[in-house]
């Protein structure tokens, strides 16, 4: 049985995936995860979970190149460039 | 029986964490499974550390070094309990029912001292304790998990006596009542038994092979 490991460094930082180690039991995953990931200070809490229990979604399709909806947004820089060059004012 | 000074007291204590923790030492790279491995190495690795702080308290007092305490003794000064002693690889089932064993009768002994009227001692024990804390849940999880077996049951059987010899006679019954076993005769801390000098001789290799006063 595989485990996930989630570590936080430090208080008030999300939790991070660490790694993943084999246990055959909660029992046996407590122990190691504590052996692995935080006996020499190295996290502040822990969360693990059987890989089995996490659900992976993904491939988003994006055909349209609808890039707007990202949070990144629109990159205005080369746009406002041609502008101000159309228009004459471009600084410099 | 005359009163042990501490510092003898501290000489048990450290040299039954030394050999075991080098016992323990013995399945680094071919425990049961890779987990097991790291885990039951470090656990071995925290043991040598406990005998290490308890050779530097008994050495200020003898004025000698820890080192010189862990290894340039002759083995028949070695005080560490029989049980520690057994060379238990490759059968896993008595390891862990050494380690269970070891770990109830360790329990008492260093809850006593946690209450010990010398600061130091007390001081030491208490610093022990919370790393013991995380041995006892590993011995813990194995012992749910091979209580049933029939191996284990007859390594249990078999190191019994040994394990009541860890504590002094009037703490064997507190290990016999966790245990729910009867008390039977205790093989003592006696001379080294026949396995010791294998391990003596292998343990202090090293530091025989230097000249005296080398440094690390």
């Amino acid at each position: 049985m595989i485990w996930e490991v989630f570590r936080r460094e430090r208080k008030g930082q999300p939790f991070v995936h660490g790694g993943s180690f084999h246990a055959p039991d909660k029992a046996f995953a407590d122990a190691y995860a504590r052996e692995f990931y935080a006996r020499r200070q190295e996290s502040v809490a822990l969360w693990i979970v059987p890989r089995d229990e996490l659900t992976e979604i993904g491939g988003f399709p994006d055909e349209f190149d609808l890039k707007y909806r990202r949070v990144d947004g629109y990159s205005i820089k080369a746009r406002l460039k041609e502008a101000r060059e159309r228009a004459g004012t471009l600084p410099g | 029986m005359p009163e042990r000074s501490r510092a003898d007291l501290l000489l048990e204590l450290a040299d039954d964490e030394l050999i075991l923790g080098w016992r323990d030492s013995e399945w680094t790279g071919i425990a049961p499974f890779l987990e097991e491995d790291v885990a039951f190495s470090s656990i071995a690795q925290n043991e040598i550390g406990h005998a290490r702080a308890l050779y530097e308290l008994a050495a200020t007092e003898l004025g000698t070094d820890a080192d010189a305490l862990a290894f340039d003794r002759t083995p028949e000064e070695y005080r560490c309990a029989l049980l520690v002693q057994r060379r238990l690889v490759p059968d896993w089932a008595r390891t862990i029912a050494r380690h269970v064993l070891y770990e109830t009768a360790d329990a008492i002994r260093i809850g006593q001292l946690v209450e010990h009227e010398d600061a130091e001692l007390a001081g030491i024990a208490a610093k022990i304790e919370r790393e013991e804390v995380y041995h006892r849940l590993h011995a813990e999880m194995w012992l749910a998990r091979l209580r049933d077996e029939a191996r284990y049951a007859d390594a249990v059987e078999e190191l019994w006596p040994f394990a009541l010899g860890v504590l002094e006679p009037e703490q064997r019954p507190a290990l016999a009542e966790r245990l729910g076993r009867p008390e039977v005769e205790a093989v003592e801390r006696t001379a080294p038994g026949d396995e010791f000098a294998a391990l003596w001789s292998e343990m202090t290799t090293v530091r025989r092979s230097a000249p005296v006063g080398a440094q690390w």
